[in-house]
This record gives C-alpha cells, structure tokens and sequence, in this order.
C-alpha cells in the first residue's frame, strides 16, 4: 500500500541496494543509505493522476494481488534487500560507473556530458537490475515459470540470464520482425537455455509480444510469473519495475555530486516503455533544479506518421492494463509504430511518465531513426563506446540539450545499453558492409 | 432491473438454458455479419454478441484474433457496431457488445452508452475491465439503463465474486477454463464449480463461455448454468464462402439451441 513501507528494520529497502557496499568499489560516493519511501508512489489502485491501474481480464486480477503482496511484503524485508544487493554488486557489477565525454561534450555546446554506464551491467543493459529483483520474487511466491515479452532482446536476455541462474523454466516472446534484427540477442537467448517463441500476429514488434504473453499468462498463471520488462502494465508493474531501477538515479546523483560537487542541470534517457527514464529521473524527482528529459524515437519524423513517439504525439487511452498515453487512431486501435531502435518500438509507455508529462516535471521530445544514428556513431568516435540504438536518443537529446544549455552545463545522459546486438543495424546504415560503400 | 430479466425468465419457465452466440462485427464484412447474426437469431440464440474487433485482443485466440484483423482490415469502423445491433433489434432479436475498453474509452463512455441503447442494444460485455476500474461504465450504463456484464474466473477469490456480481446485471459471465478464447473438446473441469461458487454470491443468471463448440458440450452446460455462450466455433465457420457460411452459422445455431434444451441427437 501507498505509503505504508517505512517499516523497515534498518530503513534500507530496494531501491537503495547499492548501499555501503559500493563505496569500496568505486571513487564516487556510495549512495545514500536510506531514500525510500520515494514520496511519489501511485495510490491502492495503483494510479497516478489518472494514469495506471489494472485494465486487465478479471482471471489476471488474483495473481496481480498475489504480486503485490509479495513485493509489498519483500521491499522492506531485509533478507530479500540484502540477497538482491548482493546480486547487483556481485553478479551484475553494481554499481555502475559515471564517465566524463569530454569530446562528445564538444558537439553538445562544450557542455560536460556525463554517461551513467548501465551498459556495462552484466547482460549489457539496465534491464537486469528489474529482472533479478522479479526473479527473486518468482522464487518467493513458489513459481517455477517465467514468461517474458522482449522488443530489442535486452530484456529477454537478461530474463534468460536470472532464469538460468536460479533454476527457472524461460519462455521468452519476441516478435518476428524483431527476432530478424535482434538475431545476436536471439541466439544468447536460446544458448542460455531459454525458448525463444516468435509472434507473427500485428506487427510482429514489442506490443505483439507483449499480447502474446500476457495470453499465456492468462492460461497458466498458476505456476508462471509473467517478468514484465518495463514500467508498463497492471499495477504493481509500474511501480515494481521502477522501484528495482530507482538504483540508477540513486547512484549517478550521488556520483555526480561527488564528481562535479553539485547536481546536473539535466537528465537524458530515452523512452520506449520508459523503465530506464524513470529509474535515471526518479532520484531527481524532488531536485526542481534538474530537468528531466524523455527522449522518444521520432523514427522518420512525426511527420510521416511513422514513429514511436507516444507522449509527443499520443492521447490517454487503455493499453496493456493500464491507462497512459497510448498512439490511437480515432476509434480507439492501437497504431502501429516505428522506430530503427526494436527496444522504443511500442506505441504505449509507462503510467507514471503519462503523470510526470501532464505535471510538467519531465519533458518528452522525440529523436529521429537519423538524430539517434548520428549520436551513435558520435559517441563510437569521440568516446571509444558503441552504445545501443535505443541509448543513442538518449544521446542525441543530450546533444540538443547541451547546445541549449551552454558550456557551464552539466549533463547526465542514461546509456542505458550497449551496442552489441546492433552492429548489423548499424553497419547496414552506415553501409560498412563488405560490397557496399562506405 | 435489468434488460435482460425477461429473457431469463422465460427460459427458465421453459426450463433450460439460453443460447448466447458471438460474432465480431465487420467479419468477414459488415455486410457480411448482419446477414450471419441474422442468421444465428434465425437458428436459434436467444441473445447475440457483437464484438467489436480490436487491435490488441489479449483474451482472444487465434481464431478470434484473426477474424479481428480481417475485419480492422476491411475497414470496421467502431460506429457500424450501432448498425448491426440494430440490424439485429430490427428482426426481433436481442444483442449485447463485448468490446476491450480502450474502443468505448476512446468514443467516450457516456456517448457509447447512448449510442448503444439508441440502437437497441441491451448491454456490454467488457472482458478487460473489472468493477475496480469501471466508474464511468458504472455510471453511464446506469443512466442509459443497459446491462453491464462482468467476468469470472476460476482464480477469481470470493471477495471478488462477491464485488464483481453485485457490480453486475443482465447476468455473469463465467469463463470456464483459464485460458483465452477458443474452441475446445472439452468443457473446463473448473466451469460447474465456479457456477457454484457465483451462484453462492448472486440471483442473477450465469452464463458460461470459452471453448464451447458443440450441441453436446452445450447440453453438459445447459445442466449447470442459465446461459451457454458460443464464440470460436461460430467465428471459425464465418469466413469465405458466404453462402455456405450462413447455412453452417444456421446450423450450427439449431444444433445449440437443440442442445440448450437437452436435446441431443
């Protein structure tokens, strides 16, 4: 419940699991000791403003109570805190460091860019600090299943990679198109031991899957949890999954305010679902002084109607299980989206960017397939860092923002993945491939 | 009072169950589907389903799903709903809508309600909205006097049986397996017990769905529960030729309502 989480033993709770710990593993101060409750949870029914709740079949309704009380019960449980830090310090490599770019920097206006590398996580992205928490969560509540929907395959692996890890059977779905330009990511997938199932209905992208699994976890909910990648869905995925990325923002502020001794001017992350975004914004979510900035993937411009871009161009609808803003056409169907980016692919995104949209606390702009690959091969050639696809509206935004803000700005940018799995889409724009020209 | 409290009691003073049919609207055209649903009301279902097809069917199987798509594609629009319901109020029949709520969310719940009961329509089934999210459907269908049908299911608590019957009228709906839509040889074993279980929280009607294709399989329901809801295995007998698809959804709907009466050959 809302409000009713300060009964930890020792105040620690999930989203402080760096804790003391990761002092001694890097030159930036640790984060802070106790910063939850965060003071910006949804209401019982799981709504912010308007937004979330559970627009889902009644047949999902007891296992979505039977989550919540278990994570209720675990995020102030310090058996459950303590095994999940240690994970993040010792399995995923947390805390993750803050780089300067100096010569990025010199194309955002001379501004001092800062990267938060959760590429450099294990399994390469974010997504595995949401995935041991639900996975931990799995094994508490006796299930012996996971499902999970994956857009660009960074989810997907990384579910994979708890599955193995804690013994669970892994079905992953994904779809068809998807599966074709995330190849690399499909093959990791299967090598650690997961079934990788193809969703040919829609568009064969990320909100196909999304249908897919939520149909198997309609049929086999008693012994499946359905691992959600991202802040989207029923209540409590939304405040789960940000809950289990809040580490983010809670390290890189307290590695800024070491690094530069004051807060950044802005924070960039890009916005598919918008799991990154939040855990980067939500520390700041009480700095007035910090602007956060979604970016989202203006795929060939909003103009051509092909894009992804759901808070610029979307209207409040129901998609998923939850109310958020949504790209609709008139009666009330779901557009299909683009974006060169499988992981911003989605025509929804997350309740509580919907909230933090209409409030005006972070601002949403889109990012072009064009902008996003320029930032890209920028931060490959100034930086030594090949991000991935998704990360480089992150980066391309940090680009505009710099230029905005001036030289004196500081700007922490989310990298929130890593460019493996998109060598071939990459190569293939900047035709690097053996018989094209370059 | 609820639209449909005329219609129950009338089978029940026949002593069997009623025959509630489904078909998406605008499959395989809308043309197309006013003459099948005139046909399954010909054939025998007391109560027609109109569902609106939609781009995200979480609850639907393939069968369903692919005849959405055809029908998003032929170019359904949400407003031909009205029409076909009162293409089948017109012929003496009784419809209700089974819509995913984002459709109506987006039409404006209120304008829907009217728009719905100006048509003749007496209800709506909402597979994806549960009492807990339903404020403004409570509201409108109050002052539109439809009937709001919710589900159950075999996972549902009894808390929630309790809360979701007494937001509910016409009757309720009890999926029978967990699972998404689809015909099936076997009626869920879960489906006489969750019956049981509703019937300890409300008077009104169940009816029970998901996975019935049979005259047979509609008589073993017929024996526990007040409605015997048919969607798949009219669907898969919809499409392509269209002469052969209304005398197959006919009789289809003969070997139901036969089976609804306990008559099986």
């Amino acid at each position: 419940m809302a409000g009713a989480h300060q009964g930890a033993g020792d105040g620690r709770t999930v989203g402080d699991v760096s804790g003391d710990d990761g002092a001694a593993r890097t030159t930036d101060a640790a984060p802070p000791a106790s910063t939850l409750p965060s003071g910006h949870d949804p209401d019982e029914r799981g709504r912010f403003g308007p937004y979330g709740g559970r627009f889902v079949p009644e047949a999902l309704v007891a296992a979505l109570d039977e989550l919540h009380a278990e994570y209720e019960k675990a995020r102030v449980d310090p058996a459950f805190v303590d095994e999940l830090r240690r994970l993040l310090r010792d399995y995923t490599g947390r805390p993750s460091p803050l780089t300067d770019a100096p010569r990025f920097g010199e194309h955002a206006g001379g501004a001092r860019v800062l990267l938060k590398r959760e590429d450099l996580n294990h399994t390469g992205s974010h997504k595995i600090n949401n995935v041991l928490g639900q996975a931990l969560l799995t094994r508490r509540m006796g299930k012996t299943r996971v499902i999970a929907e994956t857009g660009a395959g960074q989810h997907g692996v990384a579910t994979a990679t708890a599955c193995a890890l804690f013994g669970l059977d892994c079905t992953v779905y994904m779809g068809e198109v998807d599966t074709r330009r995330q190849a690399l990511n499909v093959a990791r997938m299967r090598l650690l031991g997961a079934e990788v199932i193809p969703v040919r209905t829609g568009s064969a992208t990320l909100k196909d899957a999304i249908n897919e699994a939520m149909r198997d976890w309609v049929t086999n909910v008693a012994d499946t949890h359905y691992l959600l990648g991202t802040v989207a869905g029923p209540h409590p995925f939304p405040v789960m999954v940000r809950d289990f990325h809040r580490v983010i923002g809670l390290e890189a502020r307290a590695q800024v305010l070491d690094r530069v001794g004051r807060l950044p001017d802005a924070v960039a992350a890009c916005v598919g679902g918008g799991s990154n975004a939040i855990g980067a914004f939500h520390a700041f979510l009480d700095d007035p002084g910090v602007r956060l900035v979604g970016l989202e993937p203006g795929g060939e411009g909003l103009e051509t109607g092909r894009h992804g871009a759901t808070l610029t161009a979307g209207s409040p609808g129901a998609l998923h299980g939850a109310m958020s803003y949504l790209l609709q056409d008139e009666d009330g169907q779901t557009q299909e989206t683009h974006s060169i980016s499988a992981g911003l692919d989605y025509p929804g995104v997350g309740p509580e960017h919907s909230w933090l949209k209409d409030t005006g606390r972070a601002e949403y702009r889109p990012v072009t397939d064009a902008e996003a690959m320029d930032a890209f091969q920028l931060l490959c050639r100034t930086e030594g860092i090949i991000p991935a696809i998704e990360s480089a509206h992150a980066l391309a935004g940090a680009l505009t923002l710099g230029r905005e803000l001036g030289e004196d700005a500081v700007v922490l940018v989310n990298l929130s993945g890593r460019g493996d799995k998109d060598v071939d889409t990459a190569a293939r724009w900047f035709g690097l491939l053996p018989g094209e020209d370059a | 009072m609820g639209r449909l409290d005329s219609l129950f009691a009338s089978c029940r003073a026949e002593r069997r169950a009623a025959l509630v049919g489904y078909l998406p609207a605008g499959y395989p055209t809308v043309a197309d589907s006013a003459a099948l649903l005139g046909e399954m009301v010909a054939g025998g279902c007391d109560l027609v389903e109109i569902g609106v097809p939609y781009s995200d069917p979480v609850m639907d199987g393939p069968t369903i799903q692919s005849a959405a798509d055809t029908a998003l594609r032929a170019g359904f629009r949400l407003r031909d709903v009205f029409s076909l319901v009162e293409s089948v109020a017109t012929a003496g029949g009784r419809a209700v809508v089974m819509t995913y709520w984002n459709p109506v969310h987006r039409y404006g719940v209120d304008a829907f309600a009217r728009d719905l009961a100006a048509a003749g329509g007496l209800g709506v089934i909402t597979p994806d909205l549960i009492p807990d999210e339903a404020e403004p459907w409570l509201s409108a269908s109050d002052a539109h006097d439809l009937d709001r049908i919710f589900l159950v299911s075999p996972s549902s608590t009894e808390q929630r049986i309790a809360m979701t019957t007494k937001a509910s009228r016409g009757f309720v709906y009890a999926t029978a397996v967990m699972g998404v839509t689809g015909a099936r040889d076997q009626v869920g074993s879960d489906a006489p017990g969750l019956v049981r279980r509703t019937r300890q929280h409300t008077d009104l009607p169940v009816g029970v769905g998901l996975g019935v294709r049979s005259g047979a399989q509609a008589a073993e329901i017929a024996g526990f529960a007040d409605a015997v809801i048919v969607g798949s295995a009219f669907v898969a007998r919809a499409g392509g030729d269209q002469e052969r698809a209304r005398s197959e959804v006919r009789s289809l709907a003969e070997e139901l309502a036969a089976g609804v009466r306990g008559q099986v050959s």
